[in-house]
């Protein structure tokens, strides 16, 4: 059954509105002047204001391989990382150390180790699955490009994002 | 007035007035219409009367034509656009306004003041709006207070002819 | 007809069109945005230069390389006229309007004609053919409805146009716009007649029916260059856009400007019929109290410097009004299109009638 809304009665001053466009009126124009003086909390002007330093400790942006404190690459190219990434971002091409090395029984390492951030989604599990502590999301979120080559981060941009770790397990360092 | 300017100005009128008759797209008609309206209010303010000349474009312009325009629009006469030349009728149509023609061109060729060169008039500063006022509120009152009534009684017809009954 | 009148004449027509109208249509586009965005908390366009204010360039820049896109089922002629008829009758207004007093004793209006309203009147109910013709010839539907709906509005809400400055040529006695200024300046400003004989009781009981004439004829200019709170013409929720949906590239970009340019003629006949055109009265302490007349008959620079003070006064009260416009707009939502008519025809047209034989009476009344 159809409902009939009943219309409020109205009087003389609210049917003639004029009271009320003054008021709307009013409205927008203090809106204007706070905005003007600058009363007004506005958008974030993006390229010179950013919001890096409120980013939350959790914030997942690009993904990148670390030094420990000794400089050393703590990638072994295990490649579990290039296994369980989802959209198949990660391409590692392993390769071996020479047996004269002070890492030797590392084994080995990775010669060429390109992730695709076309096709990263910034989900984390390269970092869950490593067992080496060795690949981390940075807060880094504007990487951009002008071309799909340019995209894609080999080990040098990746270990550059990424920086030297503090406070990681050094499991492969000689015993004192 | 210079004489090119009349000349364009007449040449402009015809022209589109013809191309009112000939074109076969009403709306087409309807904007050569004004545009011949236009050249008519351009030869009286040439004039220098600038009242006629601008009620031309206010009301025959503004106003009638964007109602025939906003009527033939609803209408939506495409039919006309298909339809047969009747080459009979036409060429009467066209004899019909020859004969007219050379009557006027005849009667016109025997008055006696048609040879004749008037003096240019003087160039008037009097005020042709306030002119026009006091002829209309002062000798012709009457008739202009008959006309508004008639106005006025066409008006309200209209209103009552469009108005729906209340159900 | 003389060199020197046709070529100041030509002078103050480019002047007019290439340094004041054309600049300042662009920048009501950047203002309206700028106005709007602030109105809403935001910033609004200030990247593109100093605070943005080459964004009108770049717009500009944009329009013209864009792709000038012709849809296949338009009536070719038509659709390329409309855009041009939509900005001609809006650019030609201004042509009657006096800008400024004098200036090296070159009058400051193009032409002077005698009917100076009936111009302004004649030329801007021919702004609505562009509107029409940019609807029929599109031959889409949107388009056509709003065509449709333009030309209705225009019609409707010209009555309360022209009968809303009847009141002010009742007192003026003259319909040249010249004179309309000089009448203000001698005696106020038609919603504020505080010079001249101001202890005379009738002038101040002029000035209600006058500030009502003035809000009529704003509202009706309003409806008549499709500003919000009857913009339903194009309405962007309903229409898709009006009109203009079909139109890309410089074309399009031509409605916008006509409608801006449209705005900027009806802010400036406001100014003129009721706001004291060019005129800007000054206290004088200067041997006992009395009004100053600053004007371009001054000899030497000081006369030169008048002629640009006022010039500057008319752009600074027009440039008001657009802002003025502009606040409405972001402030008030969109009227129902039969709420449109009726506010027109039942409210606005009887408010101006009545208004005219107020005014009327307390002329009579009072023996101006």
């Amino acid at each position: 059954m159809a409902i009939t809304v009943a219309r409020p009665k109205r009087n003389w001053r609210e049917r003639l509105y004029l009271p009320a466009i003054a008021a709307g009126m009013v409205i927008t124009i203090k809106h204007f002047k706070n905005t003007i003086f600058g009363r007004t909390k506005v958008t974030m002007q993006y390229p010179e204001e950013k919001w890096d330093s409120s980013l939350p400790e959790h914030y997942r942006g690009a993904p990148a391989l670390v030094r420990d404190t000794d400089g050393r690459v703590r990638c072994v190219a295990c490649q579990l990382c290039e296994f369980i990434c989802p959209p198949r971002a990660i391409k590692i091409i392993p390769g071996e150390i020479p047996s004269t090395d002070r890492f030797a029984k590392v084994e080995k390492y990775p010669e060429e180790f390109d992730i695709d951030m076309v096709r990263c989604i910034f989900c984390g599990m390269c970092e869950e699955v490593c067992p080496e502590q060795a690949i981390f999301l940075r807060k880094d979120y504007a990487i951009t490009g002008f071309t799909r080559e340019e995209m894609v981060h080999d080990k040098d941009k990746l270990l550059e994002i990424g920086g030297v770790m503090h406070g990681v397990v050094l499991k492969w360092n000689e015993k004192k | 007035m210079s004489p090119i300017l009349f000349w364009f100005f007449a040449l402009l009128m015809l022209v589109f007035g013809a191309a009112v008759v000939v074109n076969r797209n009403p709306i087409a008609s309807a904007l050569n219409l004004v545009v011949s309206f236009l050249g008519l209010a351009a030869l009286f303010m040439s004039l220098d009367a600038f009242f006629i000349g601008i009620i031309q474009v206010l009301v025959y312009a503004g106003a009638v034509m964007v109602l025939f325009l906003f009527i033939i629009m609803l209408l939506d006469l495409r039919a006309e656009r298909l339809r047969k030349i009747n080459w009979v009728a036409s060429a009467g149509g066209v004899a019909v306004a020859l004969a007219l023609l050379v009557q006027i061109f005849y009667v016109i060729g025997h008055l006696t003041f048609s040879k004749q060169t008037f003096p240019p008039l003087a160039r008037s500063e009097i005020d042709d709006v306030h002119n026009i006022g006091l002829l209309l509120f002062g000798n012709y009152n009457l008739p202009f207070q008959i006309i508004g009534v008639l106005v006025l009684v066409a008006t309200i017809g209209a209103v009552l002819l469009s108005k729906r009954e209340r159900r | 007809m003389n060199v020197f009148f046709i070529t100041t004449s030509l002078l103050k027509i480019i002047g007019m069109i290439f340094v004041v109208i054309l600049p300042m249509v662009s920048y009501a586009v950047y203002a309206e945005r700028r106005v709007s965005a602030l109105i809403q908390d935001r910033l609004g366009p200030n990247r593109v230069g100093p605070a943005g204010l080459f964004q009108p360039i770049a717009d500009a820049a944009k329009f013209l390389f864009k792709e000038d896109f012709t849809p296949a089922q338009v009536n070719k002629f038509y659709y390329w006229l409309a855009p041009c008829l939509a900005m001609v009758p809006a650019i030609t207004t201004i042509a009657v309007v006096p800008f400024g007093s004098t200036l090296l004793g070159v009058p400051m209006v193009i032409a002077d004609i005698n009917v100076g309203i009936l111009y302004v009147f004649a030329i801007s109910s021919l702004g609505v053919y562009g509107i029409v013709l940019a609807g029929w010839a599109s031959n889409s539907k949107y388009p056509f409805l709003g065509g449709v709906r333009s030309s209705s509005q225009m019609i409707s809400y010209e009555l309360s146009l022209g009968l809303a400055v009847i009141p002010v040529f009742l007192l003026v006695g003259n319909l040249r716009l010249t004179n309309v200024v000089r009448y203000q300046i001698e005696n106020g400003w038609m919603i504020a007649p505080f010079i001249g004989d101001w202890a005379n009781l009738g002038k101040w009981l002029l000035a209600i029916p006058m500030i009502t004439s003035f809000f009529v004829f704003t509202i009706a200019v309003f409806a008549e260059t499709n500003r919000l709170p009857f913009d339903l013409p194009e309405a962007e929720q309903e229409l898709a856009g009006g009109y203009h949906t079909e139109y890309s590239s410089m074309k399009f970009a031509l409605f916008f400007l006509g409608e801006y340019a449209a705005m900027i003629t009806g802010s400036a006949i406001i100014v003129t019929l009721f706001l004291g055109g060019w005129h800007l009265p000054l206290p004088s302490l200067h041997g006992g109290f009395h009004w100053l007349v600053v004007d371009g008959t001054a000899p030497g620079w000081r006369g030169v410097v008048g002629g640009l003070f006022n010039i500057a006064t008319f752009f600074v009260k027009v440039a008001a009004l657009l802002f003025m416009f502009m606040w409405v707009r972001w402030t008030l939502p969109r009227f129902r299109y039969d709420q449109l008519m009726r506010l027109g025809w039942l409210f606005f047209f009887e408010i101006a009638l009545v208004n005219i034989f107020i005014v009327a009476g307390i002329l009579a009344y009072f023996q101006f």
